[in-house]
């Protein structure tokens, strides 16, 4: 390279590799104004703009976001509610089903009493007819007995039977006396 | 500088193959120009003038583009905004990282841009000639880019850090360091600078004189069976103008992904 520096000054004046003053100075006037138009106010009204475009361009992708984003808490929401719902119509039905239960537990517990009631109330009438037949048989059988023994007697014994209370009696002990074999 | 007597155009004069007449090739006379005006002892001329042209289009295009800049933009905004982001993005951000890179930012942006608008002049009818073929053009970019990565250095490392930097001082090299640290020292201080310059004047001037040899040939070949060498002839500046088209932007690229590895280097903990 010195050695292309030494032939270019020794060379004539002609040498291309030799820069001239003048055209350097030229040179740089030229390019300082690019640079000062462009640094100075040039390139920072685009940057200004391109970082608003940017700005622009995030915001617009950004609402998009918090669209979607509420979008998909409304979805959730949605899918909670609609959880709770079933949720609930489980529980519903459920608690219908344990109500059923309970109330046909209870509707048979009445059936029953009234079944066992209705069964007392026959036991009481039967006992009741039993007793009055049993009465009206003493009575017959004392009066029958009484007929027969006044006409095996030949006179009536009926009133001094229903004074003396013997047939009552004899019939009470045989009354006993069944009881008791029973 | 007076001009040469073979500045004068090809077109100009009637010199054609079998006419006795020599080809008059392009050389480096191709690259002096008849001041337009002196003003206080110094010659202004047409790669000056485009230059200056260059400003007033880069700056131009922006200001239209980018002056009142609209959210959603216009065609033409569309369009600076994807070349503003080529250079930051692409470039900047790759090289020196988003945070690091962005004050550096405007200063490429600006350099991407005039640098291309200047190479462009080349394959423009009637301005055809690419400014940093000029060695002080690029001579001047490459100053400015050279002012930052060293003054980013010792900002960065301090003084005897910075030209740890700039040697690559690294102990780990035992006794070759010193030898080391002298050619990076040399590379880095010296020659980077002048193959950054040289690399965008290079190969504009290898393009112009490319396009040159083929043009002028086109013409100089149109005489009897020579015709036909010049369609062929011309049919290469067509192809060259593409390629050069090509060439125009890629220089401009690696000029200024050249000027962020050195910001990069300098910014760097370890050489």
């Amino acid at each position: 390279m010195i050695a292309l520096l030494e032939l270019a000054q020794e060379g004539e004046t002609q040498n291309p590799l030799l820069p001239a003053i003048p055209e350097i100075v030229i040179g740089l006037i030229a390019f300082f104004i690019v640079f000062g138009f462009l640094a100075k106010k040039l390139l920072p009204n685009i940057n200004k703009v391109l970082e608003e475009r940017r700005e622009a361009i995030e915001g617009g992708i950004e609402k998009a976001d918090a669209a979607q984003s509420e979008a998909q808490s409304v979805l959730e929401q949605y899918k909670a509610q609609l959880a709770e719902a079933r949720h609930e119509a489980a529980r519903l039905r459920q608690e219908a089903l344990e109500q059923g239960t309970v109330l046909k537990e209870e509707l048979r517990a009445e059936g029953q009493r009234q079944r066992d009631e209705i069964i007392a109330a026959g036991h009481a009438q039967i006992e009741a007819d039993r007793k009055q037949a049993a009465q009206s048989l003493r009575q017959d059988v004392g009066k029958l007995a009484t007929d027969l023994a006044g006409k095996l007697v030949g006179e009536s014994l009926e009133d001094h039977a229903r004074q003396s209370r013997t047939i009552d009696r004899f019939l009470s002990e045989l009354e006993e006396k069944a009881e008791a074999a029973r | 500088m007076s001009a040469d007597p073979t500045t004068v155009l090809a077109f100009e004069t009637d010199c054609h193959i079998f006419d006795g007449c020599g080809f008059p090739a392009p050389g480096l006379h191709s690259f002096l120009f008849e001041p337009m005006f002196t003003a206080g002892g110094v010659d202004f001329n047409k790669p000056m003038l485009l230059a200056l042209l260059s400003t007033v289009l880069v700056v131009g295009f922006f200001w239209a583009a980018f002056n009142k800049p609209k959210l959603v933009p216009g065609k033409l905004q569309m369009v600076a905004e994807a070349g503003y982001d080529f250079v930051r993005r692409g470039v900047v951000y790759e090289t020196l990282g988003k945070r690091e890179g962005e004050k550096y930012v405007p200063i490429m942006v600006s350099l991407f841009f005039f640098i291309w608008i200047m190479n462009i002049w080349a394959i423009v009818p009637v301005a055809q000639f690419p400014v940093p073929s000029i060695i002080g053009f690029p001579v001047a970019l490459a100053l400015i880019v050279y002012v930052i990565w060293v003054s980013v250095t010792f900002k960065r490392h301090g003084f005897v850090g910075g030209w740890k930097n700039i040697a690559g001082y690294d102990k780990s090299l035992g006794p070759v360091l010193p030898v080391v640290m002298l050619i990076e020292l040399f590379s880095n201080l010296l020659i980077r600078p002048f193959t950054h310059a040289v690399r965008l004047f290079a190969n504009m001037f290898a393009g112009h004189v490319l396009l040159l040899i083929f043009t002028i040939a086109s013409w100089y070949l149109l005489n009897g069976i020579g015709i036909a060498y010049a369609g062929i002839s011309f049919v290469m500046v067509i192809l060259l103008t593409a390629f050069e088209l090509f060439i125009q932007a890629l220089q401009a690229y690696v000029f200024i992904l050249l000027a962020c590895n050195y910001i990069q280097g300098a910014l760097a903990e370890h050489h």
